[in-house]
């Protein structure tokens, strides 16, 4: 690891002085980035730890909530507000990483994970133009199978791996950010750029900007929502596919939907066609199909992932259907 | 700039790139806690901190500063061993036994998480109670691998006695 100084910010205003500086970089939990430190993928002069924040989950008007950038995986998804009305979040977090990650992870940090695509991290023997811009991408023609099927580009096919802000494009939540240039807020599906031509920039955020908060809009039908991902083992695997959504009948007509799929893009890929396919129609196992199949329609598989948009048709299948069932498990 | 290690207040490093887990080994020569991946892969580094179970090989010691740290050193009382470290012997929950701290650690935190109500991916019911089935300790525990296949056992013995160390 690369030598760095290190700063414990006691609150916002500090972290925001310290985290302006030339070569800093943020800490919250370290399950990705002390990883990237070791590997010398990330050399960052200087972290601002911003872990130990006030991390509070309070109630705003209207039924929402807002979620301090610390807190923690698991006190999200244990929150009880959180269970009962965006039963998509919790499941979405439990089905990531393991109950020691979660226990360490930030809302935050959560949101700024880089990709696990592995010829990322392999610093040694790979070229990644996420890592070192212009070197080239050894994982468009390389091993694939968990690489990008949807607005990838040239440069870089790598997936977002977080299971948590699937749920959070589903729910059109809001980011809060302060920074050098003042605070400001940005929808969900704002924050998450896709690669184009600088696939090193993950995100929107400007150097010094700090996330401080996530808000969740209310969902009237939030209740009925849920998160299945589909992976290589039971658990503790990053994604091949996975679906958030939440879903509001009348009578057996769709009222609303939400639908977000993670493991097929460079973010969290909020279904918009699919959504706009099934609101006002059927819910039947065909329309389900069918609004995936639209989703997916401009899809660009590679060697080894082509299997995605019809896994992606089925789980959303499946967790539609349930959801018409009523069931959230 | 101190922590508390099982309960011994003692200087962090001056080093921030140390690692928790290469602190304690190397360090404090509290060799229990085992390096597997060194990457958050394995869990063979979990230990406590203020009760919750982390990964060592991804915190870094100066963000725990401040704060209590529980190794498997810590476990056992005056009087022996602690109940779950009897029953991984009772069970077979282990061979070669390099997972075996970091499992016993991550069975500690896991019965509190449990008995404050936290879900887990196959919960039926997000908000309801817990009960700790055989299904469920496999999810909850799938962040510590074993090599030598002793998941079996491993899970006998936590189910054998967590009714005593949720107490």
């Amino acid at each position: 690891m690369t030598p760095f100084d290190y700063a414990r910010a006691g609150d916002t205003a500090e972290a925001l002085r310290l985290g302006g500086a030339e070569g800093a970089a943020y800490l919250g939990g370290g399950t990705n980035l002390v990883d990237l430190m070791r590997e010398t993928v990330a050399s960052p002069a200087r972290l601002i730890d911003v872990s130990m924040l006030p991390g509070a989950i309070e109630e705003i008007d209207g039924g929402g909530l807002r979620i301090g950038a610390a807190v923690r995986n698991t006190a999200l998804a244990e929150h009880r507000l959180v269970r009962t009305r965006y039963p998509m979040l919790s499941r979405a977090i439990l089905a990531g990483a393991s109950a020691q990650i979660r226990n360490m992870a930030t809302v935050g940090g959560n949101l700024l994970q880089r990709t696990r695509c592995t010829y990322f991290y392999d610093t040694d023997a790979a070229r990644c133009n996420k890592r070192e811009p212009g070197a080239g991408c050894d994982a468009r023609e390389g091993f694939n199978r968990i690489h990008a099927v949807l607005g990838a580009s040239d440069a870089c096919v790598a997936t977002h791996p977080s299971d948590l802000c699937v749920a959070l494009a589903a729910l059109d939540a809001i980011v809060h950010v302060d920074g050098p240039s003042g605070d400001r807020t940005l929808p969900f599906g704002e924050l998450h750029r896709l690669p184009g031509d600088q696939p090193d920039r993950d995100t929107v955020l400007a150097p010094g900007e700090l996330i401080t908060a996530v808000e969740l809009p209310p969902l009237s039908f939030g209740a009925t929502s849920t998160y299945r991902k589909v992976r290589d083992r039971a658990s503790y695997a990053f994604a091949l596919v996975s679906v958030a959504a939440a879903l509001e009948l009348e009578g057996d007509r769709i009222a609303d939907v939400r639908i977000a799929f993670g493991g097929v893009a460079h973010k969290p890929w909020r279904a918009t066609k699919a959504e706009a396919a099934l609101r006002g129609g059927p819910a039947t196992h065909q329309a389900f199909l069918d609004a995936a199949a639209a989703e997916f329609a401009e899809a660009q598989p590679l060697r080894d992932n082509a299997f995605k948009p019809a896994l992606a048709g089925r789980t959303l299948a499946a967790v539609l259907g349930a959801l018409a069932k009523g069931e959230t498990a | 700039m101190s922590l508390i290690v099982n309960g011994s207040e003692v200087p962090a490093p001056a080093d921030a790139r140390v690692s928790l887990l290469d602190f304690l080994r190397e360090g404090l020569h509290l060799t229990g806690s085992k390096m597997g991946c060194n990457q958050g892969a394995c869990g063979a580094c979990t230990v406590l901190v203020d009760g919750e179970r982390v990964l060592s090989c991804l915190t870094l010691a100066v963000q725990v500063e401040g704060r209590s740290v529980t190794t498997i050193e810590g476990l056992a009382g005056h009087d022996g061993l602690h109940p779950l470290q009897a029953a991984f012997i009772e069970h077979d929950g282990f061979q070669c036994g390099y997972c075996t701290p970091g499992q016993i650690c991550s069975a500690i935190g896991m019965a509190a998480e449990a008995q404050r109500g936290v879900p887990s991916h196959v919960s039926a019911d997000l908000a309801g109670e817990v009960t700790l089935t055989r299904e469920e300790i496999q999810e909850r525990m799938s962040g510590n691998l074993c090599r030598c296949g002793a998941h079996n056992g491993i899970i006998d013995a936590i189910r054998a006695t967590m009714a005593e160390v949720a107490a």
